[in-house]
């Protein structure tokens, strides 16, 4: 194979598994955030937050985020990409209920988003599983 | 890997949760602590829980930044046998409030479960991470 079809071939490999794996580093990102809330269930005004998935995963892809840094292609054979540091946009929730001492983390809420995002995490991690396979059959040709 | 930031996190409220239990603990052993190692009456302890970001600014930990003495009066008792009641009879008992304190065990206890599901589902993930592909 020549060099260039070599590039090619990561190129597509990367193509291929990128959507997937800027979506589990989001995951992986949300799921520290609902941790935090959690800890932070005693803390005096504390204040819940989390950010809107469906909308970072999209600004991520179409590359408008301002804080990922791109990263330097000075030969043929080096990948495009940012340094995957994208920095989602935190909010603050709404509380239903709020609590006498300012905190507005509840846990009813909390607990379900952080099990939701859990599943949502293993769900990527079994779609790559099956991306991965799919290649590799494809690529052993049997 | 924010998935590690996790780990910390729940890690610190943990920690935090377990000072709770610890003053907790000490305040129902001394409810009735008449004289306490500065001849005073024993004064009921309180952590203060604060945030504090952890590797990164969207993990947000907590610590316990300072333990305050609980500043209310101790309620009296008449008891003119005791060595060290006033000249009416009456005994300065320590203003630990045992109620107060038995929620604070169970929310402590509750919390710190909590937190340890966390590291417990963390964990979980970190593992399927590791056995990507096969």
């Amino acid at each position: 194979m020549t060099l260039s079809g070599e590039v090619v071939v990561v190129n597509k490999l990367d193509g291929f598994l990128s959507f997937q794996q800027q979506a589990l580093a989001l995951r992986a990102k949300r799921q520290q955030v609902l941790a935090g809330n959690i800890a932070n269930a005693d803390t005096p005004n504390y204040k819940a937050r989390d950010f809107d998935f469906q909308a970072t995963l999209q600004q991520t892809l179409a590359g408008r985020q301002e804080s990922a840094i791109a990263l330097a292609t000075t030969s043929p054979r080096h990948l495009a990409g940012t340094d995957g540091s994208a920095v989602p946009t935190l909010g603050y929730r709404q509380p239903v209920q709020a609590s006498a001492d300012g905190n507005t983390v509840e846990m009813d809420v909390e607990r379900t988003q952080f099990a939701e995002n859990a599943f949502y995490y293993e769900a990527g991690l079994t779609f790559i599983t099956n991306k991965i396979k799919s290649m590799l059959s494809a690529v052993q040709g049997q | 890997m924010s998935l590690f930031n996790t780990f910390q996190v729940a890690g610190s409220a943990m920690t935090a949760q377990s000072i709770r239990l610890n003053a907790v603990a000490s305040n129902l052993a001394n409810a009735d602590s008449v004289v306490s190692s500065d001849g005073q009456p024993y004064r009921a302890k309180q952590v203060v829980f604060t945030a504090t970001p952890m590797g990164s600014a969207a993990a947000q930990g907590v610590r316990v930044t300072q333990v305050v003495e609980d500043s209310s009066p101790g309620r009296m008792v008449y008891d003119p046998r005791s060595p060290v009641a006033d000249e009416k009879g009456y005994v300065t008992m320590p203003n630990v409030n045992v109620v107060e304190e038995m929620t604070n065990m169970i929310s402590a206890s509750r919390s710190y479960q909590t937190n340890v599901e966390v590291m417990n589902t963390a964990k979980q993930l970190l593992l399927k991470t590791l056995t990507l592909g096969q």
